[in-house]
């Protein structure tokens, strides 16, 4: 069996530009900094552009722009960068920029500990922007799926033109570990729809929409397709990078379909219910995760990054033990994959969570099982934490003692 | 900088849409954004190669009354945009619109672009005070002047945008007026500039700062005067534009690999049944990191899995690091240790960290330390092991790979010549340095 030895941050670069990643700004901070490094290095070797921004600010700046340039971007900080990053995550929700926000999770609050390792920030991507849009959000948790996951990242960015997070956390990305080279899986990552060439008028005097193909009397003189039309309501909107063959507009701003700011509540409504639904109405695409399921298991371990590697230790010895319990390792954090962690659920009297922090992900399982049971009239089964905010990793002992 | 040839056969009679300007009755935007129109009209660019960023404030609206593309972000941060939209299409005209508003929250992405001599044009459209919020100072406000945070007169001095930039690397810098009848020159003189450009356009705010200080165009130019601050163009010099420059750095880097897999097939034999492992506590500066790294290395040559989870303080050459190693003839999932197999101690600021190490371990494990560590206190069975008897020269750097091979060689997990291929094949600029350590650390054993 071939093998490497390898730490997650170089399997995220090297996913990402597997994935066609060409662009990448981003500001020291432990521990996303070796991430930075390998991209500032690589990237000329594609042709791309690698930069150490003056802030964290500036670092997603840079790469909405050169994303709406027509580049594949991707940027890598922590916690304490992710708060500065904060108004742009939404300027890039409501602009529809492809993009991929590696937040290295690290001990918080504020600057908490550089170099420990935690899983405080689940929730803090889901709601850190003002306006609170739909998020995707991936954890790896394992060297291999750091590779994987950071394709998968550029994919759904790209087809679905919105920011993605990767949360790996300080033990995935600086910790050495062996893979098995066949672990390394590679995803078709897909583009952004792109307008085609503009088109020749009829002779009617209605222009030709480049998008649609047909005479589109909404176009105005300067306009060959519309940036931000879509229909039906979730369908992604085509776009051309700035320096193609159409004029782009694109704003912060609530906008019609031309990209001017608007505030016709019709058209503002349309907007906002577009950006959510384009994400909710994909979520059964965006489910990712593994479950080992025991048949005679009573207890499921749910979890995810580095703490789902104590639970897989800790799964395979419950086997052993005689009271068999069941993992299941989250790759999707967001949207929260509903039908994969029902379908797990099932058939379990008990749930563990275990994560890095005093319950984030908790309150999602507990939302979501809770009112599945009762909607069908059943009893919800027990839901536990198993939480650590000490900066030690959560063992696969502490897993074994939550089996009853 | 070559301006692109225009798509159209006939010449562009201009670059505004048909909407009309919404600025106040009197507002220097207005006038400004006319000489931009003229601005581009003289260079002829193809509307598909201009990048109008604009942020926030009234000049914010500006980039929606043109034909071309438009880029509108959050407040203060166009430079950085426009930075970025210039990388990842260095023919393009990026054009930034701000305000002195945007000047104070992003003044930094405006004196890096300057700095990294980004292909950018900036135009700063300065009327001393932020108009769309209420008439608030700004950071252009002069001393002594009205605004609706400073009704007893401003305190603070104003920035001189100018000069700042020119001197932190601008190549072109202006300072005008939105009267200034040239000012269409200036700005397709700066936009074909081809590195970073800025233009300070002073002008009037006839909402709130030309009302609140009885401020007129005379009393502009009075000001302007009086303030002392150069106008005209001030710095024009030729200097290598980054993008450009990235480009060149780009095709040198061409087609080298990009992060190969360095694959590893086992070459030797390890003699292990169960997982073992082995924590090494010693100082940062003192190579810990890269003498565990290349023990791992040396796992998985002979077979076995391996994992390296480290532990140091945020400081780079003081205090302690600690490399916690997992070998398994087995996949290994969990990377934390709870009780060490085996414990190098290499050093005072490694014991403070692995005393509770020390204390869980039993007569099974072994601590390998050095003599200096032969009354710590562990149950744990101790084998000293004296650098000194070795026939190198023991440096600060090299004394962590040579207990640790010693160690390893006494451990006996894999052949101490796995160790030697690792540090040949992973660590080959170091290796000539290192192989003798390696040698050498036979004496500390007794072979």
């Amino acid at each position: 069996m071939t093998r490497e030895y390898i730490d997650g941050a170089s399997a995220i670069a090297r996913g990402a530009l597997k994935a066609g990643c060409n662009f990448f700004a981003g500001y020291p901070i432990s521990p996303a900094t070796p991430i930075l490094l390998h991209m500032l290095r690589e990237l000329p070797k594609v042709g791309g552009v690698g930069i150490q921004a003056e802030d964290e600010i500036s670092a997603i700046s840079m790469c909405i722009g050169a994303a709406m340039s027509g580049a594949s971007a991707m940027t890598a900080t922590s916690g304490p960068g992710i708060s500065l990053y904060s108004e742009n995550i939404g300027l890039a929700i409501m602009g529809e920029v492809p993009l991929v926000i590696v937040d290295v999770m690290r001990m918080g609050p504020a600057t908490g500990g550089a170099t420990t390792a935690a899983q405080g920030d689940i929730q803090f991507v889901r709601w850190g922007t003002s306006g609170g849009y739909p998020i995707v959000a991936l954890a790896p948790s394992s060297v291999a799926e750091c590779y994987t996951l950071a394709q998968r990242a550029f994919d759904i960015a790209e087809r679905l033109r919105t920011p993605v997070f990767l949360l790996p956390d300080k033990e995935m990305v600086m910790s050495m570990a062996t893979v098995d080279v066949a672990e390394y899986e590679d995803i078709e990552v897909g583009k952004r729809p792109l307008v085609p060439a503009p088109r020749a008028g009829n002779g009617s005097g209605v222009k030709i929409n480049a998008v649609t193909g047909r005479p589109d009397p909404r176009l105005r003189p300067e306009e060959t397709y519309l940036p931000y039309d879509f229909d039906p309501i979730d369908a992604i909107p085509a776009t051309s990078p700035f320096g193609g063959p159409h004029i782009t507009r694109f704003t912060t701003s609530s906008h019609d379909e031309h990209g001017f700011l608007t505030k016709d509540p019709v058209k503002v409504g349309r907007l906002n219910d577009h950006l959510r639904l384009k994400i909710e109405n994909r979520r059964h695409e965006l489910e990712f995760g593994r479950l080992e399921r025991h048949e005679d298991a009573k207890t499921l371990f749910i979890s995810y990054g580095t703490t789902a590697r104590a639970m897989r230790e800790a799964v395979e010895r419950s086997h052993e033990s005689g009271e068999p319990a069941s993992g299941l390792t989250l790759h999707t954090l967001w949207p929260v994959p509903e039908n994969l962690i029902l379908a797990a659920a099932e058939g379990h009297e008990r749930v563990v969570v275990a994560e890095l922090n005093h319950g984030q992900y908790r309150r999602e399982i507990e939302r979501l099982l809770y009112k599945h049971a009762a909607q069908n009239r059943q009893a919800p089964p027990e839901i536990l934490g198993l939480n650590r905010v000490d900066g030690e990793l959560i063992t696969p002992e502490q897993f074994l003692e939550m089996t009853p | 900088m070559t301006i692109s040839t225009p798509l159209h056969i006939q010449p562009i009679e201009t670059y505004k849409n048909e909407r009309a300007i919404p600025f106040c009755p009197g507002c220097g935007h207005t006038l400004i954004l006319r000489h931009l129109d003229a601005a581009l009209l003289k260079l002829q660019i193809d509307p598909t190669q201009v990048v109008l960023v604009s942020d926030i404030g009234c000049v914010g609206l500006s980039d929606q009354y043109f034909a071309t593309n438009a880029f509108h972000g959050l407040h203060g941060r166009s430079a950085a945009y426009a930075t970025g939209i210039k990388l990842a299409n260095p023919d393009l005209h990026v054009i930034v619109l701000m305000g002195d508003g945007g000047m104070g929250i992003g003044g930094t992405h405006v004196i890096n672009a300057a700095r990294r001599n980004i292909g950018v044009t900036v135009l700063v459209f300065n009327n001393f005070n932020f108009g769309m919020t209420g008439g608030e100072h700004s950071v252009t406000t002069p001393e002594g002047y009205i605004t609706a945070s400073t009704r007893a007169g401003n305190p603070e001095q104003p920035l001189d945008i100018c000069a700042t930039v020119a001197v932190n690397g601008a190549g072109y810098v202006y300072r005008g007026t939105s009267f200034d009848k040239d000012l269409p020159d200036r700005m397709a003189e700066a936009i074909a500039y081809d590195g970073f450009a800025l233009l300070d356009i002073w002008e009037l705010c006839t909402a709130y700062f030309a009302p609140n200080n009885d401020f007129g165009r005379k009393e502009m130019m009075a000001m302007l005067d009086a303030l002392g601050m150069e106008t005209g163009l001030i710095q024009q010099r030729p200097l290598a534009e980054y993008a450009r420059r990235m480009q060149t750095m780009a095709e040198r880097a061409r087609d080298q690999a990009v992060m190969p897999v360095h694959d590893i097939e086992p070459q030797f034999e390890h003699r292990l049944r169960d997982k073992f492992h082995l924590v090494i506590a010693g100082s940062a500066g003192a190579k810990v990191r890269s003498a565990a790294k290349a023990a791992g290395y040396a796992a998985v040559l002979s077979g076995l899995w391996a994992t390296q989870r480290d532990d140091y303080p945020t400081t780079v050459k003081s205090g302690h690091s600690v490399s916690e190693l997992i070998f398994s003839p087995d996949e290994i999932r969990y990377t934390g240790i709870a009780k060490p197999d085996a414990l190098v101690l290499l050093s005072a600021d490694g014991l403070n960290k692995v005393r509770g190490h020390l204390a869980r371990m039993t007569e099974q494990d072994v601590l390998i330390t050095t003599p200096e560590f032969a009354d710590v206190e562990t149950a744990a069975h101790k084998i000293m092991l004296d650098p000194r008897q070795a026939d190198v020269r023991i440096t600060r750097t090299n004394r962590s790979l040579m207990v640790l091979s010693a160690a390893l060689r006494v451990l006996n997990i894999f052949p101490i010549a796995a160790l030697e291929e690792a540090v040949r094949r992973f660590q080959s600029r170091f290796a000539h340095e290192n192989l003798p350590v390696i040698a050498a650390s036979a004496k500390l054993v007794g072979d």
